[in-house]
């Protein structure tokens, strides 16, 4: 099963009714932006200009804000985002061997997603389990200690 | 129901576990049989105590006593004389290097000193979903102190003699800043407190707002207070959803008392607190950042003056801290600001919270007095490197910071001491570094990051970083030159001089201070082309040892590219033109016949 | 929740609170009444700390272990031995157990909760906490 990420009327009300909800929109840009990002899964074209508009704001000012930062995405994720811790700890306990053991066993590249729309792969910085580390997560699922040998077995869960 | 009247507990850390903690388990065992006392002594294996130095460790319930250095043949005598006659064994008791006095309470020791939890006071202890927990524990009497006894500009003055200074990084003097903001006069002022923990390695912030959320709600108050705000707002990361949902719980117990909102205990002060989430950005540690970041625009920084505390948050006066300055302050009130003083040193007061990671056998947070030697940290708290590797490097103050040293070792941890070092403070995350870590890839591991979460506004550090990168990516490869050494020199300091603000300021540091200690290691990489750790791919080489090898085979199998060749029970060959380096030859090998160089 | 609307009432709550778990403490279960704090910062959930904290409840209840209250907590500072629970018995110092299994937690429910001894795989406490 394919992530849904279609941009359908539901999801776009659903949207419209968030932010006129709103008291006022006046610096409110980043908390609309999370709001879409948890409707529609990430942010493409049409739903920066969608808030441009009900903000009331120049498209070109939403995705200067959204390219900005780490968290918002224009790409859709896989239905299992798999995302690699590369903090400090993370880093010097082999992430970058268990990075590599995803790329080679998902064929794809970080920042990717599998052609059948399953697993997507970034690297994030410092999820703060350093206890942990190395520190895979796949959606929620806090993955600790891991090693290459745990690569394959981790995506087979999925 | 077993009724033991004494417990023998030794060690089963990592480091006495190597230090035969089994051998005193069973030699111990085996001397309570033999002495018939079975029924009354039991022996258990238990986590680090921390002191590895002196370790194996054994110590003895209900009595405390405590017995360093100890070997399996010590068993038989410790069992005889402590359980049976009980005498103490004195040869085995913990002397004080400095007094040369014996000690054989464990609570008297000085170690046992080295960790006090004041920003920690409650995680651990309390249920953080309970505002009944936080009260029962002095919560909220600090601002109802201050409410009722005390005008601003006391708690200004309590909060100016502590010392305190910001525990996010730069450690300004708190007080002076609250100071700065309560001297402006305004319509409305703002208390940000700033918990975007942004820094890889770090998260005593998360723990806090996830252990104790009431006690940065309390000081948000108590700080809206004294500078005159009725306006808190949290920038919290988007990236902590516990911590969210326990603060979101938190503030709306505190409303439901009567604790945030109108007319605080009845003395007409009102104060309340909304969070606003992050996005991701490093850059928004930065306060114009972070506070451009909460209005809705990309999180850029601005040239101070003017500074928040004039015109901050929609241009009114506003006061950012972090999450752990934040959460000493309600202990500051009620103990006074002499108490907290007199903890520290004289020009950093009070306790540090550090997340200790990386290469060291207790990973943990930890909360210790400024001047605190790292020796004290890694060895004493930290129980040492893991697999019993050798100490190369700490890392502190992440991608601002640098690394510290051998030499370092002893140097008593306070903001100056660090600088001076050639690192800094930064929002305390340390990560232990040992023998098989590659002191240049670790530069451009840091620079990978900068280059990432530059803003882009400032030429110096958009581009700098970047060619930095570059720089630190051909000496790894191994095709550096010299000149390439002195290029990463001139370009750290006009990026260290001309950038807007810290981030750019502070981006050359991990190279500048690894470029100091550890320059014999960017000489090998640039003369030798050897990567002296065997981490930087591209400049090692797997090779099969003739006399190790017993031709198992088990290389051949694990190889992805099919690289090695050979017949069972004979010698293996690694076929250098075809090896990608994976180095799973080099894991999967039992018989340590692979060496890479 | 009553509204506090002074320091007073404040005081008077912290009392109240506190003379509560003296009494949950030493009141009329003095003899056996065991705090289980469970610490659940995200490590800890990552490691396991929920289904654990769940077990405890569980199994305590199956085994007709009455005298438990299981609470959850922040965390101990412990990342190395996550999830860390820490056992309090009536009248003594509280005892930290990491790395806690399944396993582990039924031999803790079994040996330290019911019988009283303690089990391997003490954390012993290194840092002193202000009051």
């Amino acid at each position: 099963m394919a992530v849904n990420t279609e941009l359908t009327v539901e999801k776009f009300n659903e949207l419209e009714q968030y932010i006129d909800s709103m008291p006022s929109t006046k610096g409110e840009l980043i908390r609309v932006l999370h709001k879409a990002q948890g409707i529609f899964g990430f942010l493409p074209q049409e739903v920066q200009k969608f808030i441009a508009k009900k903000l009331d704001l120049s498209t070109a000012k939403v995705f200067g804000v959204v390219s900005f930062y780490s968290y918002f995405t224009m790409e859709p994720k896989g239905e299992n985002p798999i995302a690699i811790c590369m903090g400090t700890a993370c880093y010097v306990r082999g992430a970058e061997k268990v990075q590599d053991a995803f790329i080679k066993e998902l064929g794809i590249k970080v920042g990717e997603t599998t052609a059948d729309g399953k697993f997507s792969l970034d690297a994030l910085r410092c999820v703060g389990a350093c206890g942990l580390a190395p520190v895979v997560l796949v959606g929620e699922k806090v993955y600790g200690r891991v090693t290459v040998e745990d690569v394959k077995k981790i995506i087979s869960n999925y | 129901m077993a009724n033991y009247k004494m417990q023998m507990l030794v060690c089963g850390g990592t480091g006495c576990k190597s230090a035969e903690a089994d051998g005193i388990v069973t030699n111990l065992e085996k001397a309570i049989v033999a002495n018939n006392i079975s029924d009354e002594v039991q022996v258990l294996t238990t986590g680090c105590f921390g002191f590895c130095e002196k370790g194996p460790v054994v110590k003895i319930l209900p009595d405390n006593t405590f017995y360093v250095q100890v070997v399996p043949e010590d068993a038989e005598e410790l069992v005889a004389e402590h359980c049976v006659k009980g005498r103490k064994v004195e040869r085995l008791l913990y002397v004080n290097p400095d007094t040369k006095e014996i000690i054989s309470d464990s609570k008297d020791m000085d170690f046992y000193k080295k960790q006090m939890r004041i920003a920690l006071r409650n995680c651990g202890l309390i249920d953080p979903d309970v505002i009944d927990d936080y009260i029962a524990r002095d919560g909220y009497q600090a601002i109802g102190r201050a409410l009722t006894e005390m005008t601003p500009e006391d708690v200004i003055d309590v909060i100016k003699d502590s010392g305190l200074r910001g525990r996010g990084g730069g450690g300004f003097p708190t007080g002076l800043k609250w100071q700065f903001a309560a001297g402006y006069d305004a319509d409305q002022k703002y208390v940000i407190c700033n918990a975007d923990e942004g820094d890889p390695g770090a998260f005593m912030d998360r723990s806090i707002l996830e252990g104790d959320p009431h006690s940065v709600i309390e000081a948000m108050a108590i700080c809206g207070y004294a500078i005159g705000a009725s306006q808190g707002r949290v920038y919290i990361r988007a990236e902590y959803p516990l911590a969210i949902k326990r603060l979101e719980k938190a503030i709306s117990d505190a409303r439901d008392y009567g604790l945030l909102g109108q007319d605080i205990m009845g003395t007409g002060f009102e104060f309340d607190i909304e969070l606003t989430y992050g996005a991701g950005a490093f850059v928004c540690g930065e306060e114009t950042a972070l506070i451009h970041s909460m209005e809705g625009e990309r999180g850029e920084p601005t040239t101070k003056p003017p500074f928040p505390a004039e015109s901050g948050y929609w241009g009114k006066p506003t006061n950012v801290n972090n999450v752990e300055t934040f959460a000493n302050v309600p202990a500051i009130l009620l103990k006074g600001a002499d108490w907290y003083s007199r903890i520290g040193t004289e020009r950093s007061t009070g306790t540090k919270v550090f997340a200790l990671a990386g290469k060291i056998n207790n990973v943990g947070l930890i909360e210790v007095p400024m001047g605190t030697t790292l020796r004290e940290v890694i060895y004493d708290i930290g129980g040492g490197i893991k697999d019993g590797k050798k100490f190369k490097a700490v890392q502190t103050g992440g991608p601002s910071g640098g690394c510290l040293t051998e030499k370092d070792l002893d140097t008593p941890i306070d903001f100056d001491n660090l600088i001076a070092a050639g690192s800094m403070m930064g929002s305390g995350g340390m990560i232990v570094m040992d023998e098989d870590d590659c002191m240049p890839a670790i530069a451009k591991f840091y620079l990978e990051f900068t280059v990432e979460e530059s803003c882009g506004k400032c030429t110096p550090c958009r581009v700098g970083t970047k060619r930095l990168h570059e720089l630190l990516e051909v000496i790894v490869d191994g095709k550096g030159e010299m000149k390439h050494i002195d290029e990463l020199k001139r370009l750290s300091r006009t990026i260290k001089s001309a950038s807007l603000c810290g981030l750019g300021q502070t981006a050359p540091n991990p190279i500048l201070s690894t470029l100091d200690a550890f320059y014999d290691e960017y000489l090998a990489h640039i003369n030798d082309k050897k990567c002296p750790a065997g981490q930087c791919t591209s400049l090692l080489s797997y090779y099969i040892l003739e006399d190790k090898c017993i031709g198992c085979t088990a290389c051949a199998r694990v190889c992805p590219v099919n690289c090695i060749s050979g017949e069972v029970k004979k010698l293996h060959v690694i076929d250098q033109e075809t090896c990608i380096k994976c180095g799973a030859c080099y894991d999967t090998c039992k018989f340590a016949a692979i060496e890479k160089r | 929740m009553a509204k506090i609307k002074s320091f007073a009432d404040l005081k008077k709550i912290k009392e109240d609170v506190q003379s509560q778990v003296a009494l949950r403490e030493k009141g009329e279960n003095s003899d056996n009444l065991v705090k289980v704090r469970v610490a659940m910062a995200t490590c800890g959930i990552a490691s396991g700390a929920r289904e654990i904290m769940t077990y405890i409840i569980d199994e305590c209840a199956a085994k007709g272990v009455e005298n438990v209250v299981v609470t959850q907590t922040g965390c101990m500072g412990y990342c190395y031995a996550e999830p860390t629970i820490e056992v309090v018995l009536p009248g003594q110092d509280g005892v930290v157990y990491g790395n806690v299994d399944q396993k582990k937690a039924l031999e803790i429910i079994e040996k330290h909760i019911v019988e009283g001894t303690l089990v391997d795989g003490i954390i012993p406490q290194t840092h002193k906490t202000i009051e």
